[in-house]
């Protein structure tokens, strides 16, 4: 189908961004990579007035080091993501994660920061940065401000981004030496996650030091899964982290779709977390 | 309207085009480049699948105004002087396709596949062109038309389009 008509407005600069954010409005609609926006407009379930494409603002693409923190800018391709020496080194669940989104054409165009943004609780990333408890930084005209991942997520398709602010980055703490998987159920080729875990594990002397879990899909946005991090500190072997998978869906309210009712969804949040936390740990 | 100018197989257009048309349609209906087609509605078939900037993209989630500036690549831009390239030979000798809808984009996929990949398994083959449906082959021999470019084992472009000829 053909998308409704737009105006389009390509800013040069984030000050210019900005501005023409906060003067469109509630009316105006950001475009990043489009993987997720034009797919709405094609089907006609967004009807913004005007399109702001910041596709091409320099400096909001790329991966940086700061410190104990990676820098990736908000435009940085789930292609690059995959690529980035840093990513791979320090972040490794991101690209691990990354790796299933979509398809390599799709994932060529479509970027970290639009995934984030668009706060679809089906989206494997969202779930990715709160297992790693990253920062995100927002620019508006009131300037900058850095929101948790944690409060980043507010409902189904929304974040807690104002309609004039952009996402510039994304700040992932170094987990150097943290074993990682995500694991990602869904039944053909290309499809969304029906429920996925995301695993962060800290190992110390055999037995699991920290854990965190996080899942997506299970709620109208991404959720940890604190019961089951709790459960999960010092067990040693297969058999104790089975036992505290089976906590991973306490306190979700996952929903009924075509594909799963929530009791499924409950159960493969429970399935889930052991089979991610044992390819973290190793221990499988 | 908005004023673009976009290379497409070598040449160069420059257009006013309305913000919310597709690149797709961009090279469909204002260019004549129909060897490029469309399969689906949900950015899932790939049957569009182009390059841009050296990179696969699926023209149908790509605005023209986001082309701007850029280089892209059809189907229809890959031979030269009338010569296959090589996947082009191999899905012809491999019989890759029945009904062809989706050769455009398998190709462009393999193409995009094969530059950063040269030696994949047959897992890799079809991991990377997981975004591109087939509704006919059951993909096995797309795998191994791929496969075969990568070990070097199609015809040379000369013998393949003296093939062509005798089937056109
Ligand atoms: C066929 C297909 C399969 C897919 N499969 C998966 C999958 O398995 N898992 C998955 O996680 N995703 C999947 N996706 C979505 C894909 O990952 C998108 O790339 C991503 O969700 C959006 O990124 P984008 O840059 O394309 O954002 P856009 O589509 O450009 O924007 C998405 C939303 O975020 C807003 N936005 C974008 N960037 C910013 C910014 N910097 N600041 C403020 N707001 C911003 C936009 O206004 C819009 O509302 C799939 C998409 C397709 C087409
Ligand atoms: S027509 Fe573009 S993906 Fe189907
Ligand atoms: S040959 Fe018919 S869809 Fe692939």
């Amino acid at each position: 189908m053909i998308p409704p008509a737009f105006d389009y407005a390509r800013p040069t600069s984030l000050d210019e961004a900005v501005r023409t954010l906060a003067e469109a409005g509630e009316d105006a609609k950001v475009l990043a990579g489009g993987q997720s926006l034009l797919p709405l407009l094609r089907l006609r379930l967004a009807f913004p007035e005007l399109v702001v494409d910041v596709g091409r603002i320099p400096g909001l693409r790329g991966v940086r080091e700061d410190g104990d923190t990676l820098v990736i800018g908000a435009l940085t391709t789930h292609h690059e993501v995959i690529q980035d020496p840093l990513v791979r080194r320090h972040a490794g669940l991101l690209a691990h994660a990354t790796e299933t989104v979509a398809d390599p054409a799709v994932r060529h165009r479509g970027t970290l920061g639009g995934s984030l943004a668009h706060a679809d609780p089906a989206g494997d990333l969202p779930a990715v940065v709160l297992a790693l408890e990253a920062e995100l930084v927002a620019v508006g005209p009131g300037g900058r401000r850095t929101i948790p991942a944690r409060e980043f997520f507010a409902d189904y398709l929304q974040s807690t981004l104002a309609p004039d602010e952009l996402l510039v980055e994304i700040r992932v703490p170094k987990r150097d030496g943290w074993g990682f998987h995500y694991e990602k159920f869904h039944r053909v080729a290309q499809s969304w996650a029906m429920v996925g875990v995301a695993a962060l594990v800290r190992r110390d002397d055999g037995h699991i030091a920290e854990a965190r879990i996080a899942l997506t899909n299970m709620g109208a946005t991404p959720l940890r899964a604190p019961a089951a991090e709790e459960a999960l500190t010092g067990a040693g072997d297969a058999a104790a982290v089975a036992r505290a998978a089976q906590s991973a869906a306490e306190g979700t309210r996952p929903s009924r779709d075509a594909s799963a009712s929530p009791e499924y969804r409950a159960h493969l949040a429970r399935v889930l977390t052991k089979r991610a936390v044992l390819a973290a740990t190793g221990m499988g | 309207m908005t004023h673009i100018s976009v290379t497409v197989d070598g040449t160069t257009y420059e257009d006013e085009v309305e913000p919310r048309l597709l690149l797709v349609h961009y090279l469909r209906d204002r260019l004549g480049l129909t060897g490029t087609p469309i399969g689906c509605d949900t950015s899932n078939c790939g049957a569009c699948t182009v390059e841009l900037d050296g990179a696969s993209v699926k023209s149908c989630t790509v605005l023209a105004v986001q082309a701007d500036g850029g280089e892209v690549t059809t189907v229809q831009g890959l031979a030269r002087d009338g010569e296959w390239t090589a996947l082009q030979c191999a899905f012809h000798e491999r019989h890759a396709l029945q009904c062809g809808y989706c050769t455009p984009g398998m190709i462009m996929a393999a193409r995009d596949l094969l530059r950063e990949n040269p030696h994949p398994t047959s897992d890799e083959v079809r991991k990377g062109l997981e975004g591109n449906l087939c509704r006919c082959t059951g993909y096995q021999n797309i795998v191994r038309a791929v496969l075969a470019v990568a070990e070097g084992e199609t015809a040379p472009a000369g013998q393949a389009a003296s093939a062509r000829e005798v089937t056109a």
